[in-house]
């Protein structure tokens, strides 16, 4: 029943716009504070009173069900209050910038924006613009952090712990901010990475702590402890780089024959979701036992309530001062 | 860790500790010589405190329940915390509601940990009595919140800070006032 002592928490940060950014204590830190965040999920009542009083704003450029609902129940359980904004059905149609939005937004007095755009960098701009605190939830091919988190959460329990493990991230690695943040928090965390994809899709200037393989099977070989296969985003695909879902199925999907030797080896299966069944796995992969897939949807919501938990909004932003001090009779 | 040198004005000694400790133990043990009970200990050193009572009971007792409590999600001055306290998680394995519950904290200073913590136990559930047991009771309280069993009252002013270390987290055992230190 004895408590052991446990490090310094790091100072907190105003926004989480990568992983790049944020330093190995950091990361585990944020790990360690989701874990007791998923044991709430068991008590009666769900909801801590920590952001009681405070307004989340997701500010989605992109369409998204999966991690805006999750980035909202996780704000909600923190007791926040929460407004969607689709912007794509908005006033961003009717020609309104970025900027003016967030401004508009920030007229609100919201305390955090959780911000997806398509376009890289985007969720940093604004957060150079607004005292609000404001998370990344994807930004073009650059960066998905929270993604990241709760990858590295669902490993941490499947894995126990991070050095000398092995994952190996199939797909389309060039294209994939899910790939460059997973890739990058799991190298800070100790872990080895390799990747495998059509030769079309594995960026030139990879960083060198990367292992790439010309095939699946001699990816196995190298015996990794987590698979992780990526989404074929067939909505950001126009140009051709592999000739077709068939073709890719049968050199880079978890095919039926390859899903037996993984079941063989015990090796553990995760996908950010949604899946293309067919495409990048067969039916069976979900009914496996060491398929993480459900798991990391839960443990989204964990990691999410961790990270709005540690961040720290600006109080007083100078620009939005000065601003109303103009407007104010 | 913490250098003992560097702390003078010793409140109360290891042997004291124990002999409060004890004392506290037979206090409850009067008041309830049968009535089933969980101790709930505040972290971090509320819960060293609750398990060291109850090991002084265990020859008289041997049905009570214990728990720990994280009180870091229900603090009113997150906003102001440049860090973010850990958190360590709440654990209550026997069911709140109807329990007898007595809480425990080190020490007993603003009541605003308490008043933190009775909301989070509530949160649980609705035990049938809530008891408070502290080892020091520091007065100076910002909220009407009166404790049950008290180790060692004192008096101080808010620019002191009073210090416990216990062996089994501080490596050091006793009860320190430090003037001009940090609130606690």
């Amino acid at each position: 029943m004895i408590p052991e002592a446990q490090n310094p928490p790091p100072r907190r940060r105003k926004d989480l716009l990568d992983i790049e950014t944020l330093s190995p204590d950091e990361i585990t830190f944020l790990l360690e504070t989701a874990r007791p965040f998923k044991d709430l999920f068991t008590r009666s009542v769900k909801k801590v009173p920590a952001l009681r009083g405070k307004t989340v704003l997701n500010l989605f450029f992109e369409p998204s069900t999966r991690t805006r609902a999750s980035f909202e129940i996780a704000a909600k359980r923190l007791s926040a209050d929460v407004t969607n904004l689709a912007v794509s059905q908005s006033s961003v149609v009717k020609g309104e910038s970025i900027l003016d939005t967030v401004d508009t937004m920030q007229s609100m007095k919201v305390d955090y924006m959780v911000v997806r755009h398509g376009a890289s960098g985007v969720p940093s701009f604004i957060a150079r613009h607004t005292p609000a605190s404001v998370v990344n939830a994807g930004d073009g091919y650059h960066a998905h952090p929270t993604q990241a988190l709760l990858d590295a959460f669902t490993m941490k329990e499947a894995l126990g712990d991070f050095p000398g493990r092995k994952i190996l991230i199939v797909g389309d690695i060039l294209h994939s901010r899910v790939s460059r943040s997973v890739s990058t928090c799991a190298h800070k965390l100790g872990m080895e990475v390799g990747v495998f994809g059509p030769s079309t899709l594995i960026p030139n200037g990879h960083p060198s702590y990367m292992q790439v393989f010309d095939s699946f099977e001699s990816a196995l070989q190298w015996e990794p402890d987590v698979i992780y296969l990526l989404r074929l985003q067939l909505e950001r695909q126009s140009a051709h780089f592999f000739p077709s879902m068939r073709e890719y199925h049968n050199l880079f999907g978890m095919t039926r024959e390859r899903f037996r030797q993984v079941e063989k080896r015990g090796l553990h299966i995760m996908h950010p979701g949604p899946v293309n069944r067919g495409v990048e796995l067969v039916d069976e992969v979900l009914s496996y036992e060491r398929c993480l897939i459900n798991r990391q949807v839960e443990n989204g919501i964990a990691t999410r309530m961790a990270v709005l938990y540690w961040l720290q909004p600006e109080l007083t932003a100078p620009k939005f001062e000065e601003q109303e001090e103009e407007t104010t009779p | 860790m913490i250098d003992p040198s560097s702390l003078r004005n010793e409140v109360l000694s290891k042997a004291d500790i124990a002999h409060k400790i004890q004392r506290i133990a037979f206090e409850i043990l009067e008041a309830h010589p049968h009535d089933p009970l969980a101790f709930v200990g505040i972290h971090t050193r509320g819960v060293v405190l609750a398990q060291r009572v109850y090991d002084c009971l265990t020859p008289h007792r041997g049905d009570i329940v214990q728990g720990t409590l994280d009180i870091a999600l229900y603090r009113d001055d997150l906003d102001n915390l440049g860090t973010i306290p850990s958190i360590r998680g709440s654990d209550l394995p026997f069911p709140v509601e109807g329990a007898h519950i007595i809480l425990f904290d080190d020490v007993l200073f603003t009541g605003r940990t308490i008043r933190a913590a009775l909301d989070e136990l509530i949160d649980y559930g609705r035990p049938a009595k809530i008891e408070l047991a502290v080892l020091v009771d520091r007065g100076n309280r910002e909220l009407p919140i009166g404790p049950d069993y008290i180790g060692h009252r004192m008096n101080t002013s808010r620019g002191e800070h009073v210090r416990v270390l216990f062996d089994d987290i501080d490596g050091a055992e006793g009860v320190y006032l430090i003037i001009g230190g940090p609130g606690s």
